[in-house]
């Protein structure tokens, strides 16, 4: 479904992405780990293609999106929960979902997927016309992933939901997770749980500064001596 | 000056001063929506209430429209101008410094008046009245038809405004673009449309405001934008620029600041009020009057 091949992205005269393949079937959930600063964010922005890669290619169904604009992308049906959720704070929670479905005309089916969004996310319901800042960090993430899945993606990317949110409730998103794969979306998820993410992916790859070091079935990486030591602790 | 003729007199430049406020205001929102968007002062703006005015002129002499068609034909080509004169001058220049636009802002400005001055020369020109001005007395305080006409016309574009901006599809994407960019573009929308629809509708609002004050002035020339662009500007600041309501109180206040100064003071000091107004708030409240302190984002 998507296939990232070799791409290389730089800030300015950093080489910041050095070489990064990845790829995802269609159905599975794949997680890219790493530390603070490996590249984990850059890689999902290029895919979104709000930075465009220098060399290499990205596949999605297909079609080449290295290098197209971000909106189109959307339109295509890879939508991205950006890092710290960036809900538009000024605005209600439904008009943060509302601006999921903004390339959608199919009233009907939007006003399925909104109360689907609100069964996955009962407190989205109760706050509809709260003003999102006034949301806490939970909420914000679970408005962040509903107003994604407004846009009825095929490909989510996910970066860092568990990000500053207590550890009942990064349980509670990664169990969403799951549910929103189940019922037929294809994740990419990147985490520095590693923990937490290689518990629900079906294949990881780990990043270190920039470059893939380490790629296989979760299960392989969960029990890989080198991932334990490194991510898991101990 | 006993009581009676103090209120009368400050009755009758709360009249004159809204009346000339709506028309700052309406230049204001230009700024601001603009500055909301792409973060950029737009020196240009006033240059396109210039613009607008000749618009007008074109369309009221040459073209012999009356009025309302006459001010819709000025908003309509200002906002074109707006769009081109972003997809030429500023989207080239989206990523570089931001001193680097602003200086692109002030040629553009520079470009626009000289321009105009080389199409119409410098001469100033009557603007013909489109409608009889009509004084009316009322308890002793003279209004004059076209000041209603430009306050009911500010007034109308400032409801369809907010109307657009609040509960369009276009407005809501013109907030989260002005919110935040790149989480704007990951919902699907296409900023450059975003871009270019907030320059034509900042740019239409000012040549509205052109439209009107020639009307009321009868006069144009390609200066004409500088002075009410700049005070504008400081209209904008003193609302909380970026903030679209705060650049309506902002005009406002200028406009019956300055006509108060003007009533009871002297005409002369009416432009250092103005600019005494913005050394102020950079004093005391640099986000201006409806602005909040922006939080810091972890």
């Amino acid at each position: 479904m998507l296939k990232v091949d070799n791409i290389d992205v730089y800030y300015g005269a950093i080489h910041a992405i050095k070489g990064v393949s990845i790829q995802v079937a269609k159905g599975e959930i794949v997680t890219l780990v790493g530390s603070n600063g490996a590249g984990k964010s850059t890689t999902l922005r290029t895919i979104s293609g709000l930075l465009k890669p220098k060399n290499g290619t990205i596949l999605f169904e297909d079609n080449h999106i290295e290098g197209m604009s971000a909106h189109k992308i959307v339109g295509m049906g890879l939508c991205q929960v950006p890092e710290g959720r960036r809900v538009f704070a000024n605005m209600t929670v439904m008009e943060n979902l509302e601006l999921g479905a903004y390339l959608r005309s199919d009233k009907d089916e939007i006003a399925k997927d909104l109360e689907d969004v609100f069964k996955k996310f009962p407190r989205l319901l109760e706050r509809k016309e709260q003003v999102s800042g006034t949301l806490s960090g939970g909420e914000q993430q679970m408005l962040a992933m509903g107003r994604a899945l407004m846009g009825r993606p095929r490909l989510l990317l996910l970066d860092e939901p568990s990000m500053g949110l207590a550890p009942l409730l990064v349980k509670e998103i990664f169990h969403i997770i799951q549910e929103i794969n189940e019922s037929g979306t294809t994740v990419l998820l990147v985490e520095q749980n590693a923990n937490m993410a290689l518990s629900i992916a079906d294949k990881a790859y780990v990043l270190e500064t920039g470059r893939i070091a380490l790629a296989g079935t979760a299960k392989e990486l969960a029990s890989s001596e080198a991932v334990r030591k490194a991510y898991l602790g101990g | 000056m006993d009581m009676g003729s103090f209120l009368h007199q400050f009755v009758q430049q709360l009249i004159n001063g809204v009346s000339l406020g709506s028309i700052y205001a309406l230049i204001a929102l230009g700024y601001t929506m603009i500055y909301g968007i792409i973060k950029l002062i737009n020196f240009a703006h006033g240059d396109i209430y210039m613009l607008g005015a000749y618009f007008g002129f074109v369309a009221t002499t040459m073209l012999g429209l009356s009025f309302l068609p006459a001010l819709v034909f000025a908003m309509a080509a200002a906002a074109v101008a707006g769009i081109v004169i972003e997809r030429v001058a500023y989207r080239p220049m989206r990523n570089a410094p931001r001193i680097a636009i602003l200086i692109t802002a002030i040629g553009v400005s520079f470009f626009l008046e000289y321009g105009m001055i080389l199409i119409a020369t410098p001469q100033p020109r009557t603007f013909p009245a489109v409608f009889d001005a009509t004084v009316y007395n009322v308890a002793g305080l003279v209004i004059n038809s076209q000041q209603i006409v430009i306050l009911g016309s500010a007034l109308v574009l400032m409801a369809a405004l907010t109307y657009i901006v609040n509960h369009t599809k276009a407005g809501k994407a013109m907030r989260a673009v002005s919110f935040d960019m790149d989480a704007a573009q990951l919902m699907g929308i296409n900023i450059d449309k975003v871009i270019s629809m907030t320059f034509a509708l900042g740019s239409s609002l000012a040549a509205a405001a052109g439209v009107l004050v020639s009307i009321y002035y009868n006069s144009i020339d390609p200066l004409m934008g500088m002075m009410p662009g700049m005070k504008a500007f400081v209209a904008a600041v003193l609302g909380g620029i970026g903030i679209i309501p705060g650049a309506m109180l902002g005009g406002i206040i200028m406009g019956v600041v300055e006509a108060m100064v003007s009533g009871f003071f002297s005409s002369t000091f009416r432009d250092a009020a103005a600019f005494g107004i913005l050394i102020l708030i950079l004093l005391y409240k640099p986000s201006g009057l409806l602005g909040k302190n922006i939080r810091e984002k972890v």
